[in-house]
């Protein structure tokens, strides 16, 4: 510093030589600093494939694009895991619409759907991530402010109730509305997804939902290779990438095969009701006709297609 | 135009940009320092982030429950910064204020570095930044005019060439030694100033319009979010102005301080009236939907992280309004440097920390889950601040012949100490007085 400032006061002949010396050696620091600093982007791009990189958006793919994708994304997997997974893109089944029930008067608050949860859909092992978050409610209140997540009793604890949330696959879902790149979008049967390989990870979404239904991957999920649930949907449960957001599907993979969600057949009291609203003849219809069911939060206007009823 | 016209217009043209590079990377020992200084937090910064990229946003202190923290919180109040950047503009062109003019690049200026930093926040906030190509028309699948943010998106990178052109086109003019002409520049003054207002009310709606969020679901919002831009951008260009004539011989008349001085005289009593009435609500109405004010100001079931920041924030609003009032405020520069550092940070601390991170406490579920800055967060926000400084100080040392310019009338200059400064005029910049 001391002879930069000799420099300033002192312009003599060859002085702006000097000083151009010294402003040619500062970028050279400069630049090997600048080269140091980004050392880091370097690494994480090694990881990352040309393909991989200029994928096209879902709805754009063709089914030869889409198939070598999932191709990749498979040989990927079975490289860095050892594991053959099956990846397949299933669609929406024409005259179906999704909805949900689920009996407050019967759930007992086991969380077995939750953790049904985790293992179905490849989540995060070490933060133990799910769907599906039971809250520990006040008898006589469906005020959720007095409701907890964190209860750690035996269950049922007689003064109170639980109601799980999760995606409510939502009419008028804010979540993809907000999205500035419709990396997420509401499928003909009423399930909102999220592609996985779009999403830019701004997390408009997840301050948009009222429900608290998505997750975000702030980390590269770790399962371990022999519970990695080999059973993929495009669009659900395959393994995310870091840095991008998910959300619960209904099990996408299940129930557009006629299967029922992993949540609905963890659930031991039976609390659970799922099918087909457009069907005059499912179980769900029969709920909505014969109980009263409530949605949540019906003042944000989103139009749950997840529907809470009691028995009495 | 013929082609050796052309060829004119091109050669001084580079001719311009060499003489800016030169200009921006001499000077004195003071200023070799703060360069350094400043790269050196950039380059801490870059490298945090880097290692973000790499390793995911787990780095932060950022979680599902709390999505959003520093570097939204610094987004929104760089946004406000650039609107109130151009805030310098709004009396010099409505009001044809001579003094004002001259004075009007600096706040453009600022506006550009605040943009940038704005730009930057929003990109180190991403989880897949590489990915920002899929916001582009034509390639990617840009979702307008539904999300909000694509409206942000476009209004700032507009507002950004807005001002780029603006103190881009003065700059060369200058350097040429031409006055500028009226119809390349006046119409987009104008525009800009529109402009400011919309980029700001535009980052307001991103918010306000979440139905799931309480805290954020006012009407208020977006005249708040000016009024407190009409204090930041103001409070940060007086400073400016005194470090200018302190380190760079510019001459600061009295006129366009006062000016700026009661701007922020008004803005600040307004905001604190805003602000109390949002604590009067929190108080007296209670219930569910107050949770997130109610955790702000004074703690929720013992989570209390917000409230030593939000009361600062409060205190300096209110010491800084009562110092402002202080008839000759303008003629006491350090006393007047205090009470805008002290506005200045109140309004970065309500906007950032006292805004954004309470919307998300309680979750929507109610879990009450709260948000403290990582040191990676700190680092890249630090670095972020650096290079938008890093920027504004090069703009700046490129504008610097210009402001050093006396003004018309004598009597109201404060500084005369600027002959010597002109003698190092370089000669194609120091052009005659028109
Ligand atoms: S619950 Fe949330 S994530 Fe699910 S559709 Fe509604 S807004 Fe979107
Ligand atoms: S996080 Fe992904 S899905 Fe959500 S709004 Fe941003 S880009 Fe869209």
């Amino acid at each position: 510093m001391i002879e930069t400032s000799e420099q300033t006061n002192a312009p003599e002949a060859g002085g702006m030589d000097r000083r151009t010396a010294l402003k040619v050696l500062g970028a050279t620091l400069g630049a090997a600093a600048f080269s140091q600093a980004i050392a880091p982007l370097t690494e994480w791009a090694e990881n990352m494939s040309l393909d991989e990189y200029l994928q096209k958006h879902y709805r754009e793919l063709s089914p030869v694009d889409l198939a070598m994708v999932m191709a990749r994304m498979e040989k990927q997997t079975k490289e860095q895991t050892g594991v053959d997974v099956h990846i397949q893109d299933y669609r929406p089944q024409p005259g179906v619409k999704f909805g949900y029930a689920l009996n407050l008067s019967v759930c007992v608050g086991c969380r077995r759907c939750a953790k049904a949860c985790h293992i179905e859909n490849n989540h995060d092992r070490p933060s133990g991530n799910s769907y599906i978050r039971v809250l520990e409610m006040e008898k006589g209140s469906l005020d959720l402010a007095k409701g907890r997540v964190n209860y750690d009793h035996p269950v049922p604890h007689p003064d109170k109730f639980y109601m799980p949330v999760q995606c409510q696959q939502c009419d008028k879902p804010p979540c993809v509305s907000v999205c500035p790149v419709e990396a997420t979008w509401k499928e003909s049967d009423g399930i909102v997804v999220v592609d996985y390989n779009w999403c830019i990870g701004c997390r408009y979404c997840e301050a948009a939902c009222p429900y608290h239904a998505r997750r975000f991957n702030w980390t590269k999920p770790q399962v371990p290779a022999a519970e990695i649930n080999p059973d993929q949907g495009y669009l659900s449960n395959r393994l995310r990438p870091q840095g991008v957001m998910e959300k619960c599907t209904f099990c996408l993979h299940r129930s557009r095969q006629g299967k029922l969600p992993a949540c609905l057949e963890a659930c031991p009291t039976g609390a659970r009701v799922f099918g087909n609203l457009l069907d005059p003849e499912s179980e769900i219809r029969w709920v909505l006709k014969n109980k009263r069911v409530f949605v949540l939060k019906e003042d944000v206007g989103t139009q749950p297609s997840f529907f809470y009823f009691f028995d009495e | 135009m013929n082609k050796a016209e052309i060829n004119d217009q091109v050669t001084s043209y580079r001719r311009f940009l060499w003489k800016a590079v030169r200009d921006a990377t001499d000077g004195s020992a003071w200023f070799y320092a703060w360069m350094i200084l400043l790269t050196a937090l950039a380059l801490v910064g870059l490298h945090a982030w880097a290692v973000q990229v790499r390793d995911g946003l787990a780095v932060t202190g950022i979680s599902d429950h709390v999505s959003w923290g520093l570097y939204i919180a610094n987004f929104t109040f760089m946004v406000g910064l650039a609107a109130g950047g151009v805030m310098m503009v709004i009396p010099a062109y409505l009001y044809h204020d001579r003094e004002m003019h001259d004075l009007t690049i600096v706040g453009e200026l600022l506006a550009i570095a605040a943009i940038v930093m704005s730009i930057c926040f929003v990109v180190v906030d991403m989880g897949r930044p590489e990915r920002f190509w899929h916001m582009f028309p034509l390639v990617g699948r840009f979702n307008w005019p539904v999300s909000m943010l694509t409206w942000d998106v476009l209004v700032l990178n507009g507002y950004l060439a807005l001002n780029l052109h603006i103190s881009g086109y003065l700059l060369y003019k200058r350097f040429l030694g031409e006055r500028p002409s009226p119809k390349w520049y006046v119409p987009f003054v104008y525009l800009s100033i529109f402009w400011a207002i919309s980029i700001h009310t535009v980052t307001a709606f991103l918010y306000s319009g979440l139905g799931g969020r309480p805290l954020w679901n006012t009407a208020l919002l977006a005249p708040r979010f000016l009024v407190t831009a009409f204090i930041a951008g103001p409070a940060f260009i007086i400073v400016l102005l005194f470090i200018l004539r302190r380190f760079g011989g510019v001459p600061v008349a009295l006129r366009p301080v006062q000016i700026l001085v009661n701007i922020v005289r008004v803005t600040l009593l307004i905001n604190l009236l805003m602000v109390a009435s949002e604590l009067f609500t929190e108080l007296y109405s209670g219930g569910s939907h107050t949770a997130s004010g109610h955790y702000l100001f004074f703690g929720l079931h013992g989570a209390n992280a917000l409230v030593p920041w939000i009361w600062s924030a409060v205190a300096m609003g209110v010491i800084s309004a009562v110092m402002f009032l202080r008839p000759d405020v303008v003629t006491k520069p350090i006393w007047l440097t205090v009470a805008c550092a002290l506005a200045f940070a109140g309004i970065w601390i309500e906007k950032g920390m006292g805004l954004i991170v309470p919307a998300f406490i309680p979750s929507t579920l109610h879990e009450i889950v709260e948000y403290f800055p990582s040191l990676m967060e700190w680092q890249i926000t630090a670095g972020i601040w650096a290079w938008g400084m890093l920027i504004l100080t090069v703009m700046l040392k490129i504008a610097l012949p210009i402001l050093r310019q006396p003004h018309p009338e004598p009597n109201h200059a404060v500084s005369r100490e600027n002959a010597s400064v002109e003698a190092d005029l370089p000669p194609s910049l120091a052009h005659s007085q028109r």
